[in-house]
């Protein structure tokens, strides 16, 4: 188990410092710099601006300078917002980012689960095709075209909720933003449920457990839902990467002011201390919970443990 | 009278062994599903490729005098009305089908590629290579690539190009350890071992016998891939990233579209329809050939 662990946290380190290098060395080969604005500025004001910022430095220094400023946890100050520096800005965001994120991911497991679940007891009749139609439909209609759908419907038309926006943080402001991200969760995990527990329903083992006279809620919950959440645990580590990667879409739609929308715009500006700040704190946390994922799976997989 | 033809002619057809393959169209063309969506997906080529000539208008003609004019709109032949600077949506959708599905395509061809040669190289020589090869994978495949493509294309420009590249180094890893794993069942098999006894090279071994073995697994990966890829352009371009005005995608499409839903729902439901259905059609297909090709099933 700790050889194991060792093993995943070996290639853990070099995935997060290879995807700093790449972050890094690719926003720097962009053209046009943090400072460039309509009117270009005085020389010397430039070059003092890029002093203070260390931007004059050969750029391996500049990376030991931040590599070594990341490993303490200080993701330097802002380009475009000046007065802030990125830790602040990332503080900032994460409450609500996690908020939503979390609450897609636990709607998904749920929904997505219980969904599997039914198409799977009632294989091959309506209600597996029912299930198996709408996850196809889920898994084939992009985050960006739900959420504008979903405004359309539930804002514009109905007048129920707000179309975006982040007034207190309540369920009203929550509601879109989050069906609208676990929607394609749902659906890929209802299918992958769907196919685990089919297999598992076939097996000896239930065969047995249903021959001794247990009731099916028996059978189902005791028996065939442990081995069958198996792959869908799996799955959270994709999963995860998926709606953190989706948050920078939703944010950006409903107004949310998440870390996720900073992304894009950041990289737009060139605010190279921001766009690493997130890969970093977002990288950090995929690879982090690929880890957990692992390490749960072989806590609870017998197989993987005895290896 | 009809039904005793239908039997002789399954008694003419039954002694007759039917190939891997044969047998596979027969299953996926049973697939009602599956049927339906290659039907669909052939007419969507169709239309896309032959349907802006029916238009009187161009991608890229602005009219000043007719912009969010809403569909029907039979006299001034916009079948699918107008967007904001007065472009005929028709022509613009089915045009930004043909970047979409050829980005798809050739970007989901770029993964086959590099997919298939390291994945049947690392699993062909198996021990120590195969460990180094697979780890160099496991490490890539941990990296949130989403970001590194968003910089990618805020680095070099929104290159068409860049975007077949980007999209087809993310996905050839997944390609890579499916033939991987297809490879290490293959390369102990008698034939591979009788080509090895009478002396033909690693290379031409991995070229003649263990790919065209894997067709099969790839061909389904394939056709699950062309809708992730097709996904993947239109969320770049729904970021803006994507391709470049006038030219067009349904994801860009689908962005313009979402800006004035409230006024103009045409002009985001259209682009959004064709971009469902086709990814949907693929989807159904590769299931389907899954399901064709699954030996378990037979």
């Amino acid at each position: 188990m700790l050889r194991l662990a060792l093993l995943r946290f070996a290639s853990a380190v070099p995935t997060l410092l290879l995807l700093l290098v790449l972050a890094f060395f690719m926003m720097r080969a962009a053209p046009g710099g943090p400072f460039d604005t309509e009117r270009s500025l005085p020389p010397e004001i430039l070059a003092k601006l890029e002093q203070a910022y260390h931007l004059d430095e050969p750029l391996w220094k500049q990376f030991a300078r931040y590599i070594g400023g990341a490993v303490q946890g200080d993701l330097g100050p802002s380009f475009q917002y000046s007065d802030f520096t990125v830790n602040q800005l990332i503080l900032q965001g994460l409450p609500v980012s996690l908020r939503v994120g979390l609450g897609a991911m636990v709607l998904a497991l749920f929904v997505g689960c219980a969904a599997g679940i039914v198409a799977a007891l009632r294989h091959n009749r309506f209600s597996d095709y029912a299930v198996m139609t709408l996850a196809m439909t889920g898994m084939s209609i992009p985050v960006f075209v739900i959420a504008p759908l979903l405004i359309l419907l539930f804002a514009v038309t109905l007048g129920w909720l707000p179309a975006g926006g982040w007034q207190d943080g309540g369920l009203r402001d929550m509601a879109l933003p989050v069906v609208a991200l676990a929607l394609p969760q749902i659906a890929i995990l209802a299918r992958l449920m769907r196919g685990s527990m089919i297999e598992v329903l076939n097996s000896n083992y239930i065969r047995t457990a249903r021959a001794k006279g247990l009731a099916t809620r028996t059978v189902i919950l005791r028996h065939a839902l442990r081995p069958a959440l198996m792959p869908v645990l799996s799955y959270l580590g994709p999963a995860s990467a998926g709606i953190i990667t989706g948050s920078v879409v939703i944010e950006q739609i409903f107004g949310i002011p998440g870390i996720g929308r900073y992304f894009v715009q950041a990289a737009l500006n060139r605010d190279y201390t921001l766009v690493m700040g997130v890969v970093v704190f977002y990288g950090t946390l995929i690879i982090l919970f690929n880890f957990l994922v692992d390490m749960l799976y072989g806590v609870l997989d017998p197989r993987v443990r005895a290896e | 009278m009809n039904k005793v033809e239908t039997a002789l002619a399954v008694a003419a057809a039954a002694p007759v062994g039917r190939s891997l393959w044969a047998d596979a169209r027969r299953r996926l063309f049973a697939n009602r599903a599956a049927l339906l969506s290659i039907v669909v997906l052939v007419l969507m080529v169709l239309l896309i490729v032959l349907g802006p000539m029916f238009s009187p208008w161009t991608y890229d003609y602005i009219d000043f005098d007719g912009i969010w004019r809403a569909p029907p709109q039979t006299e001034g032949m916009h079948f699918f009305g107008t967007d904001q600077l007065g472009r005929d949506l028709f022509v613009r959708t089915l045009v930004g089908g043909r970047i979409s599905l050829m980005v798809g395509i050739v970007a989901t061809l770029v993964s086959l590629l590099i997919g298939v040669a390291y994945g049947a190289t690392a699993g062909y020589f198996g021990g120590r290579i195969d460990g180094l090869m697979m780890r160099g994978v496991d490490i890539l495949y941990a990296l949130p690539f989403m970001f590194l493509v968003i910089l990618l294309m805020v680095v070099f420009g929104r290159h068409l190009v860049l975007i077949f590249v980007a999209i087809g180094a993310i996905n050839w890893l997944d390609m890579a350890r499916i033939v991987r794993g297809q490879t290490l069942a293959l390369k102990n098999r008698e034939f591979v071992m009788a080509a090895r006894a009478s002396g033909v090279s690693n290379g031409r071994i991995i070229r003649r016998h263990i790919i065209p073995n894997l067709l099969g697994v790839v061909m389904v990966y394939v056709t699950l891939t062309i809708p992730q890829v097709i996904l993947v352009e239109s969320f770049l371009s729904f970021l803006g990233l994507g391709v470049q005005e006038p030219a067009t995608s349904w994801g860009a499409l689908v962005n313009e579209g979402a800006r004035d839903m409230d006024a103009a729902p045409w002009a985001l439901i259209f682009p959004a329809t064709f971009l469902a259905v086709t990814l949907f059609c693929f989807n159904f297909i590769g299931d389907g050939l899954r399901d064709a090709l699954d030996p378990k099933d037979r």
